[in-house]
């Protein structure tokens, strides 16, 4: 039964996208149109209803009702809950369920608290969000529908695939459809804007948190999904330019941008067309990171849930989408104007390089992604990895970086470079000094991680520049939300750095008693146990590490068999340290019954995600400052209208509607 | 007719089993000694496709061919060939597919046009839109808004 209520909640939510959208259409031409008044309150039952069509699906996971086909294909009953439950999002059509109710949701939020546009925008806005939603409605429920229900029910699921059995990756996805949804959000109301020829800096404010949302959102996802890479795949990666991984930092990128973007247009009133066009990238880019992937067109490490029979589909609404959004620009984008000029050597004239490297970035990133589908399709393959894309993507991140480091420095507008003179001068320092004591150091280092290691050290003390002079404490916390965010991508290019250029591998053979070594670590094999899991058997190492003849650290990994479905994993075990991590992974066994032993020690590489840890607060702390000043401004300008109106009461004169604006 | 195929059978199970009681490859999981020649091996490994993966370099993966194809490679450079010639030799093994670092061919100059384009267009877009003056307006002012 909740199967088929979970399923007409869902016809009823599509039903609402389209009433929403009509009503937000009509009231285009005519304010006081009937259906224009229900476009409000459509989103917030919209929400509501696909919030309740998602709990459905929950519920038949949670109990495994194996008349469900999802379920019986997706999960088993000897699972543990709690992946039972990220089974409802692991898959294809439950994923695609969780997307359009994150969606239906923050519409719904809108609908019901949005109130600082002028009201014609906020339903070209809601018109545009149900014109998206009617397209994941119709996918949902003409292709993939979750609830369907099988003949006869199956006497046991088929399990999950047991890579996705881990809590990392359980909620990997849904954070990177979360950012997918925010810039969906942002899209909807750059069209709400440039439909009703509205691109001001307040819609640059409105927009901007969800601009920032969900780009914590995308950080967070990637730094996660990351991880989860490096330690569950067993050979010690962190990125692969794997399409799939593309997927998801190709949107980022475009958000990033943006919200730079979004912050000068919210500052300055410049860069209005800019924003918009921004604002369509990232849509059209978190589309692609949707169902590009869906699609089955890319294979990759990450691409479980593959279905060749949905593509065409899937292009075909991505093609909507993505053309509908450019079309609707190129037609409007001229009644833009251009808003404010600015000096080259200026806070805006730094956005501006950076976004246009970051564009560039995003084109080699889509560029390195799809030209392989596309010489496929001509019946020639041709692989494109990590060669072309770290020395390409480098031409532009070098120079963005560069710019980074003194960007927030400069004054909005205009600004002369004797003022900047000394922390760019005490930057390029530290990068010249690293540079060449890592050179010295470590002798035989390639570039891209020596320029790495020295750009980051510049970067990080630089980042902090802004900081100086300044009462901490009453430092607006956007302002720190900026400066943590710039560490972090210091840091996190550090560790990056230091993992490709310090790394030291160890992969020997070694029988229970053995000691072997890798970097200053002297690691025993002390023995090796059968064990067992809810739904595996694994064999167990246990590890003694040493540093330099110190106390011993215990590690654990494990080659895993699962059975349902059977499939073999390697558990990797991690030490970490303040310096780095110890990584070990036990293989087969030789036929003279030693066993493999895979050994890294990866110097800062916990700096990788730790950085995109920082980037991500330093997005929340910015969210926080800006709905703080925000929330201040509102209500300073409801009191001086309350006072102008009582000003005119005490004239006599009629009450002004200032109040209403506001 | 008959004997024939049982002759092809008898050669077919010959060269399986032959295939079964070779040696596994020794250099798939053991590192050279001479950790230069190691690193050589390692840098080009991991510029090379496993073909039966799924978007994963050969020194990322537990599948037997990566296996073979780590010792084919650890093996070659052992002998002192040059990395890019074990490349070449793969690339006409397997195909441009096995390498992840493409080559200016027939098929593949976009991806190297592009970046070129891309960098021309970057310029182009900056020159034109910060290249001017800021104006100035007297209602100018900054409110102190930061990123």
């Amino acid at each position: 039964m909740s199967a088929e209520l979970g399923l007409a909640a869902l016809w009823m939510a599509a039903a609402l996208a389209f009433l929403q959208l009509a009503g937000g259409a009509l009231a285009q031409r005519d304010a006081e149109a009937p259906l224009a008044a229900l476009v409000r309150p459509a989103a917030m039952l919209q929400g509501l209803l696909a919030l309740f069509s998602f709990a459905m699906l929950l519920w038949v996971f949670a109990t495994t009702d194996l008349s469900v086909k999802l379920v019986a294909s997706n999960s088993h009953s000897m699972k543990p809950m709690i992946f039972k439950l990220s089974g409802a999002w692991g898959n294809h059509e439950g994923s695609m369920l969780l997307w359009v109710t994150v969606m239906a949701l923050a519409g719904a939020l809108i609908g019901w608290l949005e109130k600082r546009l002028p009201e014609k925008t906020m339903q070209a806005t809601l018109a545009a969000q149900g014109f998206v939603a009617i397209g994941f409605y119709a996918f949902l429920l003409l292709s993939s529908n979750p609830f369907e229900r099988l003949p006869m029910p199956v006497a046991e699921g088929n399990g999950l695939n047991p890579l996705l059995q881990d809590i990392g990756l359980a909620f990997h996805p849904p954070t990177l459809y979360m950012g997918y949804v925010g810039l969906s959000v942002a899209f909807s109301f750059a069209v709400g804007a440039l439909l009703t020829r509205q691109v001001t800096p307040e819609f640059a404010r409105v927009m901007r948190p969800w601009v920032l949302g969900a780009w914590v959102f995308l950080t967070l996802g990637i730094t996660a999904g990351s991880y989860w890479a490096y330690y569950e795949l067993g050979w010690g990666g962190w990125w692969f330019w794997d399409p799939v991984e593309n997927a998801s930092l190709m949107p980022w990128l475009a958000a990033t941008a943006l919200l730079h973007s979004a912050s000068v247009l919210a500052a300055r009133d410049a860069l209005r067309a800019w924003t918009i066009m921004l604002g369509v990238v990232a849509f059209s880019m978190s589309m692609v990171g949707t169902f590009l992937v869906r699609s089955g067109i890319l294979t990759s490490v990450h691409a479980f849930a593959v279905d060749p029979e949905r593509g065409t589909f899937i292009l075909a609404l991505l093609a909507v989408y993505i053309g509908g959004a450019l079309l609707l620009f190129a037609l409007r984008a001229g009644s833009v104007s251009e808003g404010r000029r600015f000096a080259a050597m200026s806070r805006e004239g730094a956005l501006v390089f950076n976004n246009v490297m970051l564009s560039a970035i995003l084109g080699i990133v889509l560029l390195g992604t799809l030209y392989p589908l596309l010489t496929e399709a001509f019946g020639v393959r041709v692989s494109v990895g990590p060669p072309y894309f770290n020395p390409v993507g480098a031409i532009f991140t070098i120079p963005m970086l560069l710019v980074m480091t003194i960007g927030p420095l400069l004054r909005w507008r205009e600004d002369n470079a004797e003022r900047v003179r000394v922390p760019v001068a005490i930057t390029t320092a530290l990068i010249v000094t690293t540079a060449l004591f890592v050179m010295l150091a470590a002798g035989n280092i390639s570039l891209l991680p020596l320029l790495g290691l020295a750009i980051a050290v510049g970067l990080a003390v630089a980042s902090l520049m802004p900081l100086r002079g300044r009462n901490l404490l009453r430092t607006p916390l956007s302002t720190w939300g900026m400066v943590v965010a710039h560490f972090g991508i210091a840091v996190s290019l550090l560790g990056m750095a230091s993992e490709s250029a310090f790394t030291e591998e160890r992969l020997v053979a070694v029988a229970p008693g053995d000691t072997t070594e890798v970097a200053d670590w002297q690691i025993e094999l002390e023995g090796i146990d059968p064990v067992a899991g809810p739904n595996w058997t694994a064999m167990e190492a246990r590890l003694l590490a040493r540093r330099g003849g110190g106390e011993p650290h215990e590690l654990r990994p494990e080659a895993r068999s699962f059975w349902a479905p059977v499939q073999q994993t390697t558990e990797s075990a991690l030490l970490t340290r303040w310096d780095g991590q110890l990584y070990a992974v036990i293989g087969d066994q030789a036929p003279d019954g030693r066993w493999q032993l895979r050994l890294w020690w990866k110097p800062l590489v916990t700096l990788i995600w730790l950085g995109g840890l920082l980037i991500a607060l330093g997005g929340v702390l910015s969210i926080i400052g800006r709905l703080a000043s925000d929330i201040r401004r509102r209500s300073a300008d409801r009191r001086e209208a309350d006072e102008h109106d009582d000003l005119a009461q005490i004239r006599g004169g009629r009450s002004g509607p200032a109040g209403e604006l506001v | 007719m008959r004997h024939f195929i049982i002759l092809l059978a008898a050669m077919f199970a010959a060269t399986a089993a032959a295939q079964d009681s070779l040696p596994p490859a020794p250099y798939a999981y053991r590192q050279l000694n001479d950790p230069a020649q190691e690193a050589k091996a390692q840098e080009l490994m991991e510029t090379l496709r496993c073909l039966k993966c799924q978007s994963q370099s050969i020194a990322d993966s537990d599948a037997p061919m990566a296996g073979d194809m780590r010792h084919q490679v650890r093996t070659r450079i052992a002998a002192g060939e040059d990395p890019e010639a074990i490349r070449q030799w793969l690339v006409e093994r397997y195909g441009d597919y096995v390498s992840y670092a493409p080559r200016v061919t027939a098929s593949t100059w976009p991806l190297f046009a592009v970046p070129l384009l891309l960098l021309l267009a970057a310029a182009i877009i900056l020159w034109r839109r910060i290249g001017g003056k800021a104006e100035h307006r007297p209602g100018d002012y900054s409110d102190g808004e930061e990123l």
